[in-house]
């Protein structure tokens, strides 16, 4: 018999942090994410954790701040307009070197858009939406598997690096169910000499603190910060790429719209076009290297998101003028299906489609294009 | 003949010069905290919560663990710290940009769910730190770097009576008024923070003491000018007393 | 496959049960229910995927296998996106549609759920009813499946005891 329990998304996530040992839970209720709070008010505090409902996503976070300044493993969730209060703490959290876990279960936008699955925050999450130079190690799963897994490694990258950690996904992945298999793995052995836990008959006071204003000695502290950035960057990039000798295009996607795309590959496959999906797991840091790396035979690169094309800017980056770089984009809650991505990719093995950039004399461009398809939902 | 001692500065304080301005309350509040944290035997196991404002360096001065929080986020950091460490003395020490303004929406919520923590609430009716400009707090016709003809009820309302407020919310223990201009207040402020400490070692949940302070840099008038201030203009519209106080009305959970 | 209804029908609770018993037989499986506006709405639907391969998109956007459709604008919504020789389950206690026209392309087979599910008590159980359907049609799974995985999900002390209501439920739309 399998091991494996039919669960949703957010209820996996919650339980995952759970068995990671996470200690508290600080949250505030917004769609589609509050199966995640609801699990964690039902199941953390009979297992020992804390779970606080904050007045607002800005208390959220900064509960976090202060639980996580302890040396507890602290989590919070929230969706798209949320994770934009968030910043702020985001910041300071960056700052002050804390560990936090944040899943954005996100929505469309933007202002207070619509709560269907979109992919419009890669901007704020892998460039940050709060003030002064930090990154963010941001995972995008895909299955729910992957949701659970990435909780436990999540944690460890936050503590090992001292640094806040964000889960993005939309609401499929966190509304849906798949069978999962809630793997623990052991939390690493972190250094904890920095907390602030109150005491100090045993150790000299510690301080936990973002405030420098001493120009060299703040220049000195975000020096070294980005030496660890260097080395997240150098070992902790996550990406699957089934791109093989002999495909013309690589399709990049990340989260659920990945698996859509990989049925268009399918699709596309049973006539002769071959194409293979790049799916970085990593949004920060980013897969630049792959797209430096690929067969001879690729020729061309398509970028499909939910949204009017963010993830496409990095796409570029690793590209770095090698391909031409196309985009295809649903966004508002819409969300494509396979045929709309064979189809683009038709389109442009056709040669029919220029690749951007492309001139916007005012008629749609690339960027806008006209769909004919409705999504589902 | 030995040298007796018959006063040394609280070891609740590290050995740091202050870097407050000359005549402000901040060194006579800090040292009233310190003192109570000393008395109570709990220095070791308190951790300080320092938000911004003229105190964002109080992590410096306090002699235990310290966490400097963002602008009125301190009553959040606090929840945070205190939830994980509930055996640990934990306290938020805020000015009233921070407090009254920025951060109405933590410090209430930390009083209603009667967050077992102790805040210190230093009003001085400006902000300090930024030089000077109008705060909640600020008293009518009060003059600031950004009410420069004085402060008008009409456009910016009358000045925020936290205290009041406060005591209004059900999950508040002890919620006190004092002031720092003269010795006898500096008594009776000594023996309200350190009530407020009390409570939290008994666990009898949230409790603030707002103490009236001077800003004379601020408010651009001389040391001892800004204590007669703080006397005569302060205290008539900030009256000092308890508030609110859960030993006279039952024990944890006494309903208001 | 897609279940869809009114709110208050049961139907993702039905979409479950079909996802969990296909996992407990080794098949990948992924139940995405529709969220947001639509609940607001009044119809719920959900949509199961079932295969011997890893799941691309859970999506069912069109070429429907199965559909369940347990009222009118279920059936007005979905039916013309199942594929042809599909199968189409219908309450037909609710809906009235005249299915002769189609039955050419697609394999109709009308249920009297809800009014078999009120004979025997409570029109609760005109979900279960339905799952008779796939029992009858599919071949993909057997009653002691499914009484197994009700007996896991709802086995809790406050729902156990409806559990044998359910089964028989099941055990009429079968007859």
């Amino acid at each position: 018999m399998s091991k494996k329990v039919l669960m949703k998304g957010n209820e996996v996530i919650a339980e995952a942090a759970i068995q990671a040992g996470c200690k508290a839970f600080f949250g505030y209720p917004i769609t589609p994410q509050n199966e995640i709070p609801e699990y964690m008010s039902a199941h953390i505090e009979r297992r020992n954790g804390i779970f606080v409902q904050a007045e607002s996503e800005v208390a959220a976070i900064n509960m976090c701040y202060g639980a996580a300044a302890t040396g507890a493993r602290v989590m919070t969730s929230s969706s798209s307009p949320g994770m934009a209060l968030k910043q702020e703490g985001i910041s300071y959290m960056s700052g002050a070197d804390l560990p936090v876990l944040m899943v954005n279960v996100s929505r469309c936008g933007p202002g207070l858009g619509g709560i269907l699955p979109a992919q419009g925050d890669y901007f704020m999450a892998t460039r940050g939406g709060g003030n002064g130079d930090y990154r963010t190690p941001v995972f995008a799963p895909a299955y729910i598997q992957e949701c659970s897994d990435l909780v436990f490694h999540s944690f460890d990258i936050a503590e090992k690096y001292r640094t806040p950690v964000m889960i993005l996904l939309d609401g499929m992945l966190g509304q849906m169910m798949e069978p999962v298999e809630i793997r623990p793995t052991p939390p690493i052995e972190a250094d904890k000499s920095w907390v602030v836990d109150g005491n100090t008959d045993k150790r000299p006071p510690n301080i936990v603190n973002s405030l420098s204003l001493l120009g060299d000695v703040l220049e000195q502290q975000n020096l070294i910060r980005f030496e660890k950035y260097a080395e997240i960057e150098r070992t902790e990039c996550m990406v699957e790429n089934t791109v093989k000798d002999g495909d013309e295009i690589a399709v990049v996607a990340y989260g659920v719209p990945a698996r859509i795309v990989s049925n268009a590959i399918e699709e596309l496959s049973a006539e002769g076009i071959r194409a293979g999906l790049i799916r970085p797991i990593t949004l920060w840091p980013f897969p630049y290297d792959v797209f430096q790396n690929l067969p001879a035979s690729v020729k061309h690169v398509l970028v499909a998101e939910l949204s009017m094309g963010q993830m496409v800017e990095d796409v570029k980056l690793g590209v770095n003028g090698k391909y031409p770089v196309h985009f295809y984009g649903r966004c508002g809650g819409m969300v494509f299906d396979p045929s709309e991505i064979a189809d683009k990719v038709r389109e442009i093995i056709k040669g029919h489609t220029p690749a951007e950039p492309v001139p916007r004399n005012g008629k749609p461009s690339d960027r806008c294009t006209k769909h004919t398809k409705g999504g589902a939902q | 003949m030995a040298a007796k001692v018959i006063y040394e500065k609280s070891r609740g304080l590290k050995d740091n010069p202050l870097t407050y301005c000359p005549g402000c309350s901040h060194g006579t509040i800090h040292k009233l905290v310190a003192e109570s944290l000393v008395e109570l035997d709990v220095l070791e196991r308190t951790i300080a919560v320092a938000p911004v404002g003229c105190s964002v360096l109080a992590y410096n001065y306090f002699n235990c663990d310290g966490i400097q929080a963002a602008h009125g986020r301190a009553p959040a950091v606090a929840t945070g710290i205190k939830r994980v460490c509930p055996d640990k003395i934990v306290f938020a020490y805020q000015g009233d940009g921070d407090l009254a303004s920025i951060g109405t929406a933590e410090i209430i919520h930390a009083a209603h769910r009667g967050e077992n923590f102790t805040v210190i609430f230093v009003n001085n009716a400006i902000y300090g730190m930024t030089g000077g400009q109008m705060a909640p707090t600020t008293l009518i016709n009060q003059k600031t770097t950004t009410s420069p003809y004085g402060r008008f009820e009409e456009t910016t309302g009358k000045p925020l009576l936290v205290s009041e407020m406060l005591a209004t919310i059900p999950g508040a223990a002890y919620i006190e008024r004092v002031s720092v201009h003269d010795h006898a207040h500096i008594l009776k402020a000594k023996r309200a923070i350190k009530k407020a400490f009390e409570y939290q070692v008994e666990g009898k949940g949230f409790c603030m003491v707002e103490v009236l302070a001077a800003c004379p840099i601020g408010w651009n008038v001389l040391p001892v000018d800004s204590m007669k201030f703080v006397r005569d203009q302060m205290m008539p519209y900030y009256p000092l007393g308890v508030y609110k106080d859960r030993a006279n009305i039952g024990g944890k959970g006494g309903a208001l | 496959m897609v279940f869809s209804g009114f709110g208050g029908q049961g139907i993702l609770v039905l979409g479950e049960v079909v996802a969990t018993i296909a996992m407990k037989k080794g098949k990948h499986v992924t139940w995405i229910p529709s969220y947001g506006a639509e609940m607001r709405g009044g119809t719920a639907n959900c949509a199961v995927i079932i295969s011997d391969r890893v799941i691309g998109s859970p999506m069912v956007q069109s070429d429907i296998d199965i559909l369940c459709a347990m009222n009118k604008p279920s059936v007005d919504k979905f039916l013309p996106k199942v594929k042809d020789g599909g199968l189409v389950l219908v309450n037909s206690s609710i809906v009235k549609d005249d299915f002769s026209a189609i039955c050419e392309k697609v394999n109709v087979l009308e249920i009297d759920a809800t009014n078999i599910a009120v004979e025997i008590g409570n029109p609760r159980v005109a979900n279960m009813v339905m799952l008779a359907g796939f029992i009858k049609k599919t071949g993909l799974f057997t009653l002691e499946n499914i009484t197994e995985v009700l007996y896991e999900r709802f086995g809790g002390a406050r729902s156990k005891d409806l559990i044998p209501l359910n089964v028989k439920a099941i055990e009429r739309g079968l007859e």
